[in-house]
């Protein structure tokens, strides 16, 4: 017994409440975010083909995303007879869950001062940030996968297939040209990599322009983003691997979308933009609080500008065939990637000599 | 064939050169032509505040004049109901009592004109084969209902305001007051 209350007393119980909270608002900021997105879509959409966009509900539309919601809500709940009826609920359960679980190592700023309290912006300072989303992100493959098969529906099926295919070759780009990233920071930790760019004041876009490029077009695949959305066509396979599905089951499959498209935004800010860091501007010389607070904003704007990015492109171009979808990722981004690497690998070696 | 517009452009089967095949740099060019889209004028009409100007021409619900003392001027000769192609009007015909000659202008007048409007294609046949100018097509469309039976429109759900009796309505039914059916606010 006293054992247990010296380890209950010992353990920084204002530390956990702390982290908490931060888990809270964090969790709940993306889950406003992508409902405004599902909105700033249709908005953007709209525009681009000379329309207003929804504008109806509440000024502007502004309540557009929440009566979506309630719209999903209460519409019928079907379980297909012949599906897996555990794994049918646990796929688009996955697809949140793996959705969510990213934000966990993105710095959203530097850090708060309450008194003696020092509160980070960020969940958790992991040094492997880099590799936890990477795992994270691939487990969103299973929400897809386990949805299609769970379904027995053989369009949800080829789907499912084609999304877990598309995801698996594009992360192999994309973790290459991380790599090559990785031998400039030379550090795995988001923070270390966002503190690093803020104190050489240049992004690390300027070093890896080819780096980033390849990483937008595999985060572009791994959201299942036009033009590479293929699990979602349409045309060829009904609705894509949620076809089964309905009610909110459906609203989380859509739903985890946008948070990822949301996450992988944060993810390239982080790692090529700077991350929280403003340009021209010496953040030691402000209060810590008053720079955390610019920095958050400076960080949401870089991530509004690729979500932004995301839709434009989404409504710009049609999507790829299938044989031109993997020739793209392992005949030219595969092999762009490897000499990438290579080469930003032979000028390290040859600037530290 | 001669071409009607100068936008029209040949199929170009030429292989792709190297820029095309980067793929990146025509897709910027389609992103530069959403984003100038993203500035342009809206084709959209806000319907129930505002509503799209129709033409002179337009052909839409069916209206049973009157004359300038208010008498109506159909005699139910049934030259509409002929003329329809999609045999949407029916009528019958009354006598005309003494006594109402304020009501009716003809010794004979139409008792019943009904008007089918989901048969009805609004081709104004109806409007051209009428001797009388009792019928001609307004400037207004059918509006949508719940049961079929509401499109079968009536004598009294067809017939103008009188010109003597209610004079406003009359003159909105005209069209009239400015803008009435008109677009409003700006465009």
């Amino acid at each position: 017994m006293i054992n247990l209350s010296a380890v209950l007393l010992a353990f920084d119980w204002g530390f956990l409440l702390q982290k908490l909270i931060l888990i809270i608002i964090i969790v709940s900021v993306s889950l406003v975010v992508a409902m405004y997105e599902t909105y700033l879509e249709r908005k953007v959409a709209a525009w681009m083909q000379d329309r207003i966009g929804p504008n109806r509900a509440g000024p502007f539309g502004i309540l557009q995303p929440i009566a979506d919601g309630g719209k999903l809500f209460f519409k019928e709940e079907i379980i297909p007879n012949t599906s897996n009826k555990t794994l049918f609920v646990l796929g688009p359960g996955l697809a949140m869950l793996a959705a969510l679980m990213t934000c966990a190592v993105i710095p959203w700023s530097s850090h708060l001062q309450f008194g003696d309290t020092t509160v980070q912006l960020q969940i958790a300072d992991v040094n492997i940030g880099i590799l936890y989303i990477f795992g994270v992100v691939s487990l969103g493959v299973y929400g897809i996968m386990i949805g299609g098969w769970a379904s027995n529906n053989k369009f949800s099926l080829m789907a499912a297939l084609r999304g877990a295919s598309q995801a698996i070759s594009y992360e192999l780009a994309m973790g290459i040209s991380l790599i090559a990233l990785l031998f400039i920071t030379g550090s795995l930790s988001m923070r270390t990599i966002v503190e690093e760019q803020m104190k050489n004041g240049i992004w690390n876009v300027v070093y890896q322009p080819l780096g980033f490029l390849i990483f937008l077009v595999c985060a572009f695949a791994e959201c299942n983003r036009t033009p590479f959305d293929l699990p979602e066509a349409e045309s060829e396979l009904n609705m894509g691997y949620h076809q089964e599905y309905s009610s909110m089951k459906l609203g989380f499959y859509l739903f985890a979308e946008y948070i990822n498209m949301f996450i992988s935004s944060a993810v390239m800010a982080t790692l090529f933009f700077g991350g929280y860091d403003v340009p021209f501007l010496d953040e030691s010389t402000l209060a810590p609080n008053v720079a955390a607070i610019i920095g958050l904003i400076a960080f949401m704007i870089k991530i509004g500008f690729f979500i932004f990015l995301f839709m434009w492109v989404r409504w710009t171009i049609p999507r790829f065939r299938y044989d031109q979808l993997m020739n793209l990722g392992w005949k030219k981004l595969l092999p762009l990637a490897l000499v990438n690497m290579l080469v930003t690998a032979a000028v390290m070696l040859w600037l530290h000599k | 064939m001669q071409s009607l517009t100068n936008r029209n452009k040949p199929v170009d089967r030429a292989p792709m050169n190297f820029w095309e095949r980067l793929y990146l740099p025509e897709i910027f060019k389609g992103m530069i032509i959403t984003l100038r889209h993203l500035f342009k004028r809206k084709a959209t009409i806000q319907y129930p505040e505002q509503k799209r100007e129709f033409s002179r021409v337009w052909r839409g619900l069916h209206v049973l004049n009157r004359d300038e003392e208010g008498r109506e001027r159909c005699t139910a000769c049934g030259l509409c109901a002929l003329a329809c192609p999609a045999e949407a009007i029916t009528m019958e015909a009354a006598e005309r009592e003494l006594g109402e000659e304020n009501l009716y202008r003809e010794e004979k007048y139409a008792a019943k004109y009904e008007i089918n409007m989901l048969r009805c294609i609004f081709c104004g046949l109806c409007e051209e084969a009428c001797p009388k100018d009792a019928v001609y097509l307004s400037e207004t469309v059918a509006p949508a209902d719940y049961a079929r039976k509401k499109f079968i429109y009536t004598k009294e759900d067809l017939l103008i305001p009188n010109p003597v009796t209610e004079p406003e309505a009359y003159a909105k039914a005209k069209g009239l007051e400015p803008n009435e059916n008109r677009l409003t606010g700006k465009r």
